[in-house]
C-alpha cells in the first residue's frame, strides 16, 4: 500500500470537477435583479477542484490509515466497541427512513413515529423506567436533559434550596460537566478501597440542599455497586434522586435494571450498548428515561398513541422544553431498534453474559502480568493499574503505543483517575476466543518486553501510518486548517 | 447462539474452568437477589435477518418519502443533491466502526478528514478557527450564546425573530439553566426590526443573534446589526445556511464574532430531523473559548506531517467541573459526509447550487404569485426560501398537495400567529420546471 | 527543586516577589515541574481586581489545565505578554518569568505567605 500523505487541497488542481448538476431549466434572471449586489460575494470560493477519481483515491487511501471495530479487537474501556451489524446500515438507509423530511405531516410518518414509539417502549422494558425520551444527541446531552428534569421535579415542588449534584471522584469528566452546565454546584463523595461509594462520606454529604446523586452501575471499575439499593434509600430519604449513567449497560441487560435499583432519572448510550456505530467521534444517542412521576418533565415532543395514530405530543405544561431541533438523532434510532429485534429477549442477557464472561476471562490471565488493584469478579470491564513489575520507565502510555505495532487498538488508559497508571479492558461480547487469547498474549508479551528491554515500549508505536506525535507542538502553535504555502 | 456472539458452549466450558468458576452464573453473584430481574425481558423473539428486513422495509414503507412525494419543504433541514460517492466513501467501516481518534497515530483518516472539514469551514465562513461539529444547528447556537456570555461576563443574550423557532426555543432551554435572559428583538417587514434592536443592545448583552439567509428565507442587512452590536461591545453571532455561502457575502467579512449553522444540507440525508451536524466558527481571538473536539496539524518523532486532536485542555474530559461544555462527542460520520460533499462540489458546484437555487426560487414565486389567490408574504431579497399567503387555510392547502404527491410549505401560522395562512416554500437545485409550475397549478386552484 | 530566597510562597505554589506596593506574581517551580509542558497561559487584563483567592489565570499542559490563584489581593498593573507567544518560557524559569504584577490592596495579607524555608518543607510534604 502507498504511502499516502496529500491533503486534499494538495491535490486539487485548477479546472478539475467532481460534480454535475443539470442545466438550470427555468428561466434565469440576472442575479443581481434577485440579490443587492452588496450582499452577494463577488470572489471566487477556496475550495479544492479535484476529479470524482481523485475524491475516491483520496478517501480509500485515508480510511486505510483508521482503525475501527471492524478492523480488529478494540477493547477499550467505558466504549464499548462492539461489532456494528451491517444489515442495521441498510435498514437505515431506506428511503422510508432517510428521506423523510421532520417537518412533513405527522400521518405520512406513521412508520417513522411507530418505531420511535415502540423503541422507547423496549428501552423503558430493558431500563425499568416509565417512559423514555429519545431526543437527547449523545450521553452527555442526556446527562444535561436528565439533571434538567431534576431541576424541575425539585422547583414543581418548590423545594428551590436544592442546589447541589453529588458526583463520586471515579467519575467521567462529563458528570462534573454537566453538573456545571446545568448549574448545580458539584459535591465530590470518595471511593472507598474497592472503588465503590463510601457509605460514610455519602451520609456526610447528604443534606436538603442535594438534588441528587450521579452514578454508574457497574462503577467505573467495572464492579457491581453492592450497597446500591442502600445508597438509593440515603438519598432517597434526603429527598434527592438518583442518577443512572448508563454507560456501563452492557453489564447488566436482562440480568438487573436501574429502575429496580432505585434510580430515578438515566440515560442510555444507543452508541455503546445498542451497537449503533461510534462513526469516528459520533453521532452517539442518548435518550433519557425516567420513572413514571417525572414523565411530565421529559423534554418535548412525546409521541403518543392516540387511538391507532402516532402523534408528536407538544402540549406539556411541566416539560423542561426543548433541548435539540426535530426529535433526536432518528437514523441512529433505526439501526438500535433493529439491533434490539436481532437480540430478542433472549440474546440481549446473552450479550452481557457473555461480555460479562470475556472480561473475566481476561483478568484473570492478566492479573499475573499487570498490578490488578481490586481482584475480584468484574462485570463487563476492569481496570489494571499498569505493570506488574512497575519500572519507573515505562508508563501505561509506553504498553497503549507498543499495542499498535502488534495490531490491536489499546484500552482506555489513565481513566478512571483513581487508579495510577490506569488501563481499562472492555472486550465486549462480540469477540470470541481465539481474538481475546492473541490480545492475552500480546499484552504478556509487552509486559516481557518492558522488563526486557523497555526502550522498546518508550519508542514504539513503529509500524502505523504515523508514529507518536508532538502533542506540544500541536497546542503550543495550534494550526487548525491548511494554509497555501506562499 | 446468536450470530453476533460468537463464544459457543465449549469456550465457555474452557474459559470458566480458567478462573475456576463453574458457571456464567457465578460471575453474576455480585448482583443482591433483590434486585436480579427474575423473569425474561417482555421483549419479542431474536429476528433472523430476513425477518427483520421484511419488518423494518414494512415499517418504513408506513412512511411518504422522498421517493414518494416532490419536496418544497424546508425550514431547516433540506432536500439538496447528495452526491452518490458520499455514502460510498463515508460507509467504509473503517471511518464509521472507529471511535474518537484518541489513538493518533491509528485514526489519521479520521483526524485528516476533520482537519480538511475545519479548513473548509473556516474558508465558507470567513472565519479564522472551527471545531470539528456539535449535534446540530440549534445546539451549536446555544453554545454560542454561552461563549459569548463566559467572554463578556454579560447575562443577556438578543435574538432576533426572524431566527429559526426551534432554535430559538432550544437556545431559550440552554439559557435558563445559566439564568441567562434571552431577548426577542421584533420583526418588520420579515427582517429584524433594526429600531427595536436598538432600544435593547446595550452593556447587559452578551451577544446578538441573527440568522441569515433569515427563517423566512430573507437576507438580512447585517451592516447595521453589527455595528449596534460591536458599539456596545456585544459578540455578533451569525446563523446561517452553508449552501448560501456558496454565493453570499461571508459572515467573517460582515463582522460576525461566531458563526454557527446547521450543516445538514451538506451531503447528508433528511433522516426525519437527524443526525446532522451543527457547525461552529470563530475568531482567533475567542479560539480558545469555543467549545468541542478540534484537530491541528502537527509533526511526529520522524518529522512526518501528522493531525492529532489539540487544545483539549478546554474539554469535559479535563476541565470536569471548570468546564463551560459538557459536549463530548462530535457529529463524527456526519462531518466526514460534509467534508466529501464540500470536496466533490468544490469551487464551481457549490456556487452552481446556490445559484440554481436562487433561480429556481426566484421563478416559483413568481408563478404561485401569477394568479391573485397567493402574494407574497414579505417584499425582500431571498435565497431559497419565500414565504406566501392565501385565503386559503395552508394545512388545506399543503392536504391538496399531497394529494397530488407534492410536499408542500412550514405553515408559519404554527409558530407566528399574526401569519395564519403563511406558507415558507423552499426550492433548492434539485426542483425541475415542471415541478415548480405543477406546484403552482395545483395552489392556483386551492 | 528550586526555590529562591526572599521570595513568599503560597501553598497553591505561587510565588510573590514584593516592591514596595507592588507585587510581581508567578508560579514556582515545583508547579511548572508539576503540570509539565505548559502550551497556554490564560492572562487576565490590565486593571482587572482581584481578591485573595481568586483565579486570575489558567495555565493548560497538553493533559491538563490548572487554575492560578492570586496570593494577594490586588489591581492588575502588568500583564506578562511574552507568556502568551512563549508560555514554555515558565518551563524554562519559573521564578524569571512572572505571569502578573499587582498593586497590593491588603498587605497584611503577606504575612499568611510562607518563606523559602517554609515552602520547601511543605512541598517536602506534599510529595
Amino acid at each position: 500500500m502507498q504511502k499516502y500523505n496529500k491533503l486534499i487541497f494538495e491535490v486539487s488542481k485548477e479546472g478539475r470537477t467532481a460534480y454535475s448538476l443539470p442545466k438550470c431549466d427555468v428561466d434565469e434572471a440576472a442575479l443581481d435583479q434577485m440579490i443587492p449586489k452588496e450582499f452577494i460575494n463577488e470572489e471566487e470560493l477556496d475550495l479544492p477542484e479535484v476529479s470524482e477519481v481523485d475524491v475516491v483515491r483520496h478517501f480509500t487511501l485515508l480510511s486505510n490509515k483508521n482503525y475501527g471495530v471492524d478492523t480488529g479487537f478494540y477493547p477499550l474501556g467505558s466504549c464499548t466497541m462492539k461489532y456494528n451489524p451491517k444489515i442495521n446500515e441498510d435498514v437505515a438507509a431506506l428511503g422510508g427512513f432517510a428521506g423523510i423530511h421532520p417537518y412533513q405531516p405527522q400521518e405520512t410518518a406513521q412508520g417513522a413515529l411507530q418505531l420511535m414509539y415502540e423503541l422507547d417502549k423496549m428501552l423503558a422494558e430493558i431500563s425499568g423506567m416509565e417512559r423514555v425520551s429519545l431526543q437527547p444527541a449523545a450521553g452527555s446531552h442526556g446527562e444535561l436533559a436528565g439533571l434538567m428534569i431534576i431541576k424541575a421535579y425539585h422547583d414543581d415542588r418548590k423545594d428551590y434550596k436544592r442546589t447541589k449534584i453529588i458526583v463520586p471522584d471515579s467519575a467521567h469528566g462529563t458528570n462534573p460537566a454537566t453538573v456545571a452546565v446545568a448549574n448545580f454546584d458539584m459535591v465530590e463523595v470518595k471511593s472507598d478501597q474497592n472503588g465503590a461509594v463510601d457509605l460514610n462520606s455519602l451520609k456526610e454529604v447528604l443534606s436538603d440542599e442535594i438534588a441528587g446523586l450521579m452514578l454508574t452501575n457497574p462503577s467505573t471499575l467495572g464492579l457491581f455497586e453492592e450497597n446500591i439499593k442502600e445508597i438509593a434509600d440515603l438519598v432517597h430519604e434526603a429527598g434527592g434522586l438518583l442518577y443512572y449513567d448508563g454507560a456501563n449497560m452492557n453489564a447488566i441487560l436482562g440480568k438487573s435494571r436501574p429502575g429496580d435499583m432505585g434510580f430515578d432519572v438515566m440515560h442510555f448510550n444507543l452508541h455503546k450498548t445498542f451497537s449503533t456505530p461510534h462513526g469516528g467521534g459520533g453521532p452517539g444517542s442518548g435518550p433519557v428515561g425516567v420513572r413514571s412521576d417525572l414523565v411530565k418533565f421529559l423534554p418535548v415532543p412525546v409521541i403518543e398513541k392516540k387511538e391507532d395514530q402516532y402523534v408528536l405530543d407538544y402540549d406539556r405544561p411541566d416539560s423542561i422544553g426543548k433541548i435539540k431541533a426535530f426529535y433526536g438523532h432518528f437514523g441512529v434510532m433505526v439501526r438500535a431498534y433493529a439491533y434490539i429485534l436481532t437480540m430478542g429477549k433472549t440474546g440481549l442477557t446473552e450479550v452481557s453474559e457473555k461480555a460479562v464472561l470475556n472480561a473475566n476471562y481476561i483478568m484473570n490471565k492478566l492479573k499475573k502480568h499487570y498490578h490488578l488493584p481490586i481482584d475480584q469478579v468484574c462485570k463487563h470491564e476492569f481496570v489494571l493499574g499498569g505493570l506488574a513489575k512497575s519500572t519507573l520507565e515505562v508508563s501505561t502510555l509506553d504498553v497503549a503505543k507498543r499495542l499498535l505495532d502488534y495490531g490491536y487498538h489499546p484500552p482506555s488508559i489513565y481513566f478512571p483517575l483513581i487508579v495510577e497508571q490506569a488501563i481499562m479492558v472492555e472486550p465486549t461480547e462480540t469477540e470470541n476466543l481465539q481474538t481475546i487469547d492473541g490480545f492475552i498474549e500480546v499484552m504478556i508479551q509487552i509486559a516481557k518486553e518492558a522488563d526486557e528491554n523497555p526502550q522498546i515500549l518508550k519508542n514504539a508505536p513503529y509500524d502505523t501510518p504515523v508514529r507518536r506525535i508532538d502533542e506540544v507542538k500541536a497546542a503550543r502553535n495550534p494550526i487548525l486548517k491548511w494554509k497555501r504555502s506562499e | 447462539m446468536h450470530r453476533y456472539i460468537p463464544n459457543t458452549e465449549a469456550d465457555v466450558k474452557l474459559m470458566l474452568e480458567s478462573m475456576g468458576a463453574k458457571s456464567i452464573e457465578d460471575l453474576f453473584q455480585d448482583i443482591p437477589k433483590e434486585l436480579r430481574l427474575n423473569r425474561e425481558l417482555n421483549l419479542g423473539e431474536s429476528l433472523s435477518e430476513m425477518e427483520l428486513a421484511k419488518h423494518m422495509k414494512d415499517l418504513s414503507g408506513k412512511n411518504k418519502s422522498l421517493d414518494d412525494l416532490v419536496c418544497f419543504l424546508g425550514a431547516g433541514a433540506y432536500d439538496h443533491y447528495i452526491p452518490s460517492i458520499v455514502k460510498h466513501l463515508a460507509f467504509r467501516s473503517e471511518f464509521y466502526t472507529a471511535y474518537t481518534p484518541y489513538q493518533p497515530e491509528i485514526s489519521q483518516g479520521t483526524l485528516q478528514v476533520i482537519f480538511e472539514y475545519q479548513t473548509m469551514m473556516c474558508s465558507l465562513t470567513g472565519m479564522e478557527a472551527t471545531n470539528a461539529s456539535m449535534y446540530d444547528g440549534a445546539t451549536a447556537c446555544a453554545e454560542a450564546a454561552t461563549m459569548a456570555v463566559e467572554n463578556t461576563k454579560r447575562k443577556s443574550i438578543i435574538v432576533s425573530k426572524t431566527v429559526h423557532p426551534e432554535v430559538r426555543k432550544v437556545l431559550k432551554s440552554y439559557m435558563k439553566l445559566r439564568k441567562v435572559e434571552v431577548i426577542e428583538a421584533d420583526m418588520a417587514e420579515g427582517v429584524t426590526d433594526i429600531d427595536h434592536l436598538k432600544t435593547l443592545v446595550g452593556k447587559n448583552t452578551a451577544a446578538v443573534i441573527i440568522q441569515n439567509p433569515n427563517f423566512f428565507g430573507i437576507i438580512e442587512d447585517l451592516s447595521s446589526v453589527e455595528k449596534i452590536t460591536h458599539e456596545n461591545k456585544g459578540l455578533f453571532i451569525n446563523y446561517v445556511d452553508p449552501i448560501s455561502l456558496g454565493i453570499l457575502k461571508t459572515p467573517g467579512e460582515l463582522g460576525a464574532d461566531i458563526v454557527v449553522g446547521e450543516g445538514q444540507s451538506l451531503g447528508n440525508h433528511l433522516n426525519y430531523g437527524g443526525p446532522y451536524l451543527g457547525f461552529l466558527a470563530t475568531t482567533s481571538k475567542l479560539l480558545r473559548k469555543m467549545p468541542g473536539r478540534i484537530a491541528g496539524q502537527s509533526e511526529d518523532v520522524d518529522g512526518n506531517r501528522a493531525f492529532v486532536l489539540t487544545l483539549q485542555a478546554r474539554e469535559q474530559h479535563i476541565r470536569r467541573y471548570r468546564a463551560s461544555s459538557n459536549i463530548c462527542s462530535n457529529q463524527g460520520l456526519n462531518a466526514v459526509m460534509a467534508t466529501i460533499y464540500l470536496i466533490t462540489m468544490g469551487k464551481k458546484g457549490l456556487r452552481e447550487v446556490a445559484k440554481q437555487s436562487i433561480q429556481k426560487s426566484h421563478y416559483a414565486m413568481q408563478q404561485i404569485t401569477k394568479s391573485s389567490s397567493f402574494k407574497p408574504l414579505f417584499n425582500k431579497p431571498f435565497f431559497k426560501e419565500f414565504a406566501v399567503t392565501s385565503e386559503a387555510d395552508s394545512s388545506k392547502v399543503n392536504q391538496e398537495l399531497l394529494k397530488q404527491g407534492i410536499l408542500g410549505g412550514y405553515e408559519l401560522g404554527k409558530d407566528y400567529p399574526e401569519m395564519k395562512n403563511g406558507l415558507l416554500l423552499c426550492v433548492t437545485e434539485k426542483r425541475t420546471k415542471e415541478e415548480i409550475d405543477k406546484l403552482a397549478q395545483v395552489m392556483e386552484v386551492i | 527543586m528550586k526555590t529562591v530566597a526572599g521570595l513568599l510562597y503560597s501553598k497553591e505554589h505561587e510565588w510573590v516577589k514584593v516592591e514596595g506596593s507592588k507585587a510581581f506574581i508567578g508560579v514556582t517551580d515545583y508547579a511548572q515541574h508539576a503540570m509539565g509542558e505548559i502550551v497556554f497561559v490564560e492572562l487576565p487584563e490590565v486593571d482587572d481586581e482581584f481578591s485573595m483567592g481568586d483565579v486570575f489565570g489558567v495555565i493548560e499542559s497538553v493533559k491538563a489545565a490548572s487554575e492560578v490563584y492570586i496570593p494577594v489581593s490586588g489591581k492588575v498593573l502588568e500583564i506578562n505578554e511574552a507568556l502568551e507567544d512563549s508560555p514554555e518560557l515558565i518551563n524554562e524559569d519559573a521564578f524569571e518569568n512572572w505571569i502578573v504584577s499587582v498593586e497590593i490592596t491588603n498587605k497584611s495579607e503577606l504575612e499568611g505567605l510562607m518563606g523559602e524555608e517554609e515552602y520547601r518543607e511543605f512541598c517536602e510534604k506534599e510529595e
